[in-house]
Order: structure tokens, then sequence, then C-alpha cells
């Protein structure tokens, strides 16, 4: 019975994973990837990679980014959870959910559009907003330093009704007497929130970012690709790994380069999710991989 | 009415003004993209995008129209995969989630790793490709769109859970009234997963009809292209969309450009939107169901 299942993996998981041998291949298509005769030296890939400028640029903006979003994501989502947990309005409650969930619905290239709409130079809503209160119109798409604020703004926009949901699944399961005595005690809104709420959403926080942490390289090509696309002046700052290697293999078409690149990405990710697996299991066993 | 209005504290009213905006930050964009759609082109050029349209014109959509056959190919490719794609990866995903979710079962510790260890590894995007193109001819066909993203650990391991959560005393029970192992799968455990099913299989559906990861990698048919990516090519070159058809002449007819762009947008998000109040439910309960693994 589970057969189907366990061929598709093999084809689509464990093949890549024998093919990542390619890195130390000198590759061509007729050959395949078994047959092509191997490098001379056989870290010439990593050597072509390690001296470019791109692998120590799209290492650190993978890096930094994604701890940028995984930081300031998880203050934005937990506040907004607490906040919902405090609405008591069960019609404003569930229409509000609804609103933030549904940018979750959508696809990275309708993403795309939208911030297009807000950012192009000429008729985007910034432009004209800007021009309306009397300053000067700013070019976004061709200034770098904006951008990972940019993606970060949207990041959060994408993901808040989600993960607020997450949050939300631990809150609703709080004992409510918790609360009934403090209140009984004296405490205000804020101590409540501050000594009852936090303390006992700590382990999930602490959990899902951990997880988040183990995806670092595996950062999320559609955000990248669809956003930035192909704006190359933005790659100073927001060109990460999966898109380098993208666009070595489908648009150079440099394979040695993109193999290396990809062995790279694929090694470190193994570590990272390794790790903070084992780590996040001490503190709650339920929900990390093994 | 004083008593009334003394309950309600300052900062209840804080409270619900916040969480209102930001309701209406996440939807703004979606009203922006809708009006601009039924915006004159001329407004658009001269005052730019705008919440509420300036004058109502609906050349954007009846351009789109005229156009028919490109929006459709897209549509007709996106809809095949999303059913094809959800429906076998259900079945697929649950035969293999069963077994491993049966403690009695010998091999499950073994199929189990077999699993995991997909999610902890990946060969990349190289190897990936190479192995779908080369090897497997996963290139400029229908298949292509569907097979890679079939089965997936995630998606498993959430079936397997909801399976094992079954208490084991139904299985017995039913094994004692003389019930097969068949038997009880569809009679017993089939009926009772239902939540599980519509839950995952939102998750899958709603990932087939937003990929276009697929389709730019294995790809380059235009008339294999799915829906999103058929958004992508009109958005960032509107005169594709002018030059495709016979029904263009060339220079007679100004394209409503900016215009355009939305209403293709609307068009592609359309059915989510429509179907969103229904799917939003089973998604909140599948979350809720023990998804925090990332």
């Amino acid at each position: 019975m589970s057969i189907p299942a366990m061929i598709l993996l093999l084809l689509f998981n464990y093949f890549p994973m024998a093919g990542i041998i390619i890195a130390f291949k000198d590759f061509n298509l007729s050959n395949g990837i078994f047959a092509s005769p191997w490098m001379h030296p056989i870290y010439e890939n990593f050597r072509f990679f390690f001296t470019s400028d791109n692998w120590l640029s799209v290492t650190r903006n993978t890096i930094l980014l994604n701890l940028m979003f995984i930081f300031v994501g998880t203050v934005v989502n937990v506040g907004i959870a607490i906040l919902f947990n405090e609405i008591r309005s069960t019609w404003f409650k569930r229409t509000a959910q609804s609103l933030t969930l549904l940018p979750y619905f959508i696809s990275w290239i309708v993403v795309g559009v939208f911030a297009y709409n807000f950012l192009s130079y000429e008729h985007g809503m910034l432009s004209e907003l800007l021009v309306k209160f009397g300053f000067d119109k700013i070019d976004w798409y061709s200034n770098p330093n904006a951008w990972p604020f940019i993606i970060l703004i949207i990041f959060i926009w994408k993901g808040v009704g989600y993960n607020s949901i997450i949050y939300l699944a631990t809150l609703t399961g709080i004992d409510h007497t918790l609360y009934e005595s403090a209140r009984i005690d004296g405490a205000t809104k804020m101590q409540q929130i501050w000594f009852i709420t936090i303390p006992l959403l700590r382990p999930t926080i602490i959990v899902l970012t951990l997880l988040a942490i183990g995806h670092i390289m595996n950062s999320d090509f559609g955000m990248f690709y669809s956003l930035v696309g192909d704006s190359a002046q933005l790659y100073s700052t927001v060109d990460v790994i999966d898109t380098f290697v993208f666009r070595s293999l489908k648009g150079s078409g440099d394979m040695g380069m993109a193999a290396a690149a990809s062995f790279y990405q694929s090694v470190l990710a193994f570590v990272l999710v390794y790790v903070s697996n084992r780590v996040a299991r001490k503190y709650e066993s339920d929900s990390t991989l093994f | 009415m004083n008593t009334r209005r003394s309950t309600v504290p300052a900062g209840e009213i804080i409270l619900y003004a916040f969480m209102a905006i930001v309701s209406l930050l996440c939807i703004i964009p979606f009203i922006i993209i809708l009006s601009s759609s039924m915006t004159r082109e001329t407004d658009i050029l001269m005052h730019g995008y705008n919440i509420f349209p300036k004058n109502f014109d609906f050349n954007a959509y009846r351009f789109l129209f005229q156009r028919m056959d490109v929006v459709l190919t897209g549509y007709k490719v996106t809809s095949l995969v999303t059913i094809i794609g959800t429906v076998a990866s259900l079945i697929i995903s649950a035969m293999i989630a069963y077994p491993i979710s049966l403690r009695r079962l010998k091999y499950r510790r073994f199929i189990s790793g077999y699993v995991l260890l997909t999610l902890l590894f990946n060969g990349g995007m190289v190897p990936w490709y190479i192995i779908n193109v080369k090897y497997l001819h996963l290139h400029n066909n229908l298949w292509a769109l569907i097979l890679p993203s079939l089965v997936n650990g995630f998606n498993i391991f959430l079936m397997r859970n909801y399976f094992s959560s079954i208490p084991e005393e139904m299985h017995e029970s039913a094994k004692i009234d003389g019930a097969s192992e068949v038997r009880t799968l569809l009679s017993i455990i089939l009926p009772l997963s239902v939540p599980v099913f519509a839950s995952v299989g939102l998750f899958i559906g709603l990932a087939y009809w937003n990929d276009w990861w697929l389709g730019l990698m294995l790809i380059d048919k235009t008339d294999l292209q799915p829906l999103q990516l058929m958004l992508r090519t009109i958005v960032s070159n509107v005169d594709y969309l002018a030059n495709s058809s016979v029904l263009s002449t060339g220079t007679d007819q100004m394209v409503p450009r900016e215009s355009v762009k939305m209403a293709a947008t609307i068009v592609t998000i359309g059915p989510i939107i429509f179907l969103y109040p229904f799917l939003q439910r089973y998604f909140v309960k599948g979350l809720m169901m023990g998804a925090v693994k990332g």
C-alpha cells in the first residue's frame, strides 16, 4: 500500500540526493549526471564558486534577511495573537481573522503585482502619496537599501494571519482560572499578559523560532523571485542563495557554479535543520521532526 | 447610559480600533487591485492607483475577454493540475500514512524513517532539475506540473498523526465484530477521517492552484503555462496579450495596459476569493489539528 508514495519519494527526493555528486563533475547534458567525467581537480567547481564575489554576499543576505524576518515576524505574530485573544466579541474576532488570513491564500506572483502597484515609480500609490504631501517620488526599484525592509513588511503582511492562528491555538488552551485568580489578586490586564500569557507561550515561540531557523537556507524562493525578479540593481542586498542558484542554472547556464552553490546550500540546510530540531526537542518533543 | 459607558474601558476601544486597522491593511491591496481593474486607463495614468475608481470603466475586462483563449489556457491547465494532483496526492499520501499509523505493523519504523529523511535532507535545485528533465522526461508536459509535488512528507505525517489519534479500541472492536482489515479501513477509519482529508486536501489544492515553481522550472511552452505564470507573462508584457490574439489588428486599438494587468490579477485570484469563506473554515481547522510542525 505504501509503494506508490515510496516510489515517488525515491524519484523526486532520493534520486536528487544521489545526484548531488554533480557538484564534483564536469557536467554535460548528453552524458547525464553519472557518466559525466569528474572535475580536475575534484573541487574545481567549488573553487570557482568560493572565489567569486557572489558566495559571500548571497550567504550573508540569506542569513541576515531570514534572521530579521524570523525575529521581527515572531514579535508581530505573537503580539497580534495576544490581541486577538483579548477580543471578546466573536463576530469581530472572526471577521478580523478572516481578513488577516486572506493574504496567505494568494501566490507570491500575485503579491508581486500588489507590490508593484504600491512601489512603481510612475503610477504607484506610494509615489502618489509622496507627491500629494509635497515630497519627491522615490524610485524603489533602483534603491537596494530599502528592499530588506520592503520585503520584511510584505513577509509579515502575508504571514501574520496564518502565524497568529498557530499561536492563538496555544492561547485558547490556557486555563482561564489562572486569569481569574490573577484578577482577584489585583493584576492589571498588562500584568496578566506579561506574567501569564507570555510565559505560557514561550515553549511554542521557542520551538517555532528554532524550526524557522532550521529552514533559513531553504529561504522562500517564491518571495524573493517574484518581488525582486530581474531587477539586478537590487541584488546587492536581496539576492539569496536560492535565487542565485536559479539564475546560474536557468539564466546563465553556468552548470558548474550552480551545482557547487546548490551543494553548499543542501549541506548547510541539512546541518541547520538537524541541529535546530535537536535543540527544539529539548523544549517540546511533540512538534519536532524526530 | 452613563453606567454602560463607564463599563467600556478606553483600552478596549483602542484594542478594537487597532485590530480593525490591521485587518484593513491586510485587504486594502485587494481593494485597490479590484478598483484599478475597473478604472478608466487615463485616470490611472494621471492619478495613479486608487482605492475608489474615479470613473467606472470595464474596458480592461472587455480587452481581456476578447483574448479569452490566453486566459482560458491557463485556467484549463491549472484546473486540471489542481484536480488530478489533489485527488491523487490525497489517495497516495493516505495509503502510506495509514500503515505507518498502525502500531502493530512490522516495518512502520523503517517507512517512517524513509519519509522523514526526505524532510531533513534534499539534493538541491540543480540535481532535482536534471533528474526531472533528463531522466524522468518531465519537461513541457502536463505531468511535470503534477508528479514532482505529489508526495510531501509533511502531509504524510499530518495524516499519520490523525490516524494514530483514532483509538486502538476502534480497530479491535471492528475485528471482534468480524470485519476484515480492508472493511475496517473503509467503513470505520475513512468516515472518521473526513476532517483530515478536507484540511490536507485543502493545503494540497491551494498549493497546486498557486504553484508556478514547477511551471517556471519545467515548462517552456506557453500553451502549458499554469495560470500564475500566465499572470506573470501578462503583467510583465501586456503586448504579449495584444499580439497573441487573432482579434488584434495591431495599432488601431489602445491597450489599457495598467488596468488590464489588474483585471488579469482579479481573474487569477477570483476563484480563491470566491471560495474563501468555505476554504477558510477547513484551513483553520487543519491548522489547529496540529500543523505546528514547520
